[in-house]
């Protein structure tokens, strides 16, 4: 009915933070800020790159299920947009399951994406380990 | 059906991105990405549909099951669409700027 709108707040939140975290990065990065450049690991992604990889999960899953309820009525292109939202009942079926499936689909996208953050950061530094262990040799 | 499209859709684009990682500048990490994310919200409608239908739900109508297979081909298609605006808009090789 309009579960996708639960992940598409999370999306627009998403989106705000990853800029924050991307605008903070290259301020940090910028030897004219007169402030200590931050070293970096070199093989590190930035943590605004992994941001991008849950807006990416999150657009991506929005816009494509927001079309599957266009090609089934359920979203129309004149107020209230969406047909459910008509009369008291089925928007009442609407909000219960914008709290159960919307809520679960917001859940499990940030659950997988905090499966790969972890995931990368092992490898992030199990490679930096490795490249210090060479350098030792 | 359409989730299984996609999820198809998914895997192709994962092992574009796994092939192709580092060499190409047409990010098919994104539409990877966004497959993925339109089959874990279509896996959550899945789970809840199968609470309520059990294993009927294995069983749908033709009409419904040819339905959702036309809705799960236009996903893919839409997909590849918002894939190549993206590409186009951040224009990695210069090609667009380069022409105006």
């Amino acid at each position: 009915m309009a579960c996708f709108i639960v992940p598409g707040a999370e999306a627009i939140v998403a989106t705000a933070v990853m800029i924050a975290v991307k605008k903070h990065e290259s301020r940090l990065a910028a030897p004219s800020t007169g402030g200590a450049k931050v070293p970096q690991a070199e093989n590190k992604t930035p943590f605004s790159k992994k941001l991008g990889w849950l807006c990416s999960l999150l657009w991506g899953g929005v816009a494509l299920l927001a079309f599957e309820h266009i090609w089934h009525g359920e979203v129309v292109p004149f107020p209230p947009f969406l047909t459910a939202a008509a009369d008291p009942v089925s928007k009442a079926e609407m909000l219960h399951e914008m709290a159960t499936s919307g809520v679960a689909m917001a859940v499990l996208v940030t659950l997988i994406w905090v499966g790969m953050v972890i995931v990368s950061s092992v490898l992030e530094s199990k490679s930096h380990s490795a490249v210090k262990a060479e350098g030792k040799v | 059906m359409t989730l299984l499209i996609t999820v198809f859709a998914a895997c192709v684009a994962t092992a574009v991105w796994y092939k192709t990682y580092g060499k190409s500048e047409m990010k098919p990490g994104v539409l990877a990405l966004m497959y993925w994310g339109a089959s874990v919200m279509w896996f959550v409608d899945a789970v809840v549909e199968y609470a309520e239908l059990k294993s009927e739900y294995f069983t749908p109508a033709p009409a419904d099951m040819l339905n959702d297979s036309f809705l799960g081909f236009s996903v893919v298609a839409l997909g590849l669409v918002i894939w190549l605006v993206i590409v186009m808009v951040k224009d990695p090789k210069g090609v667009i700027r380069k022409k105006n």
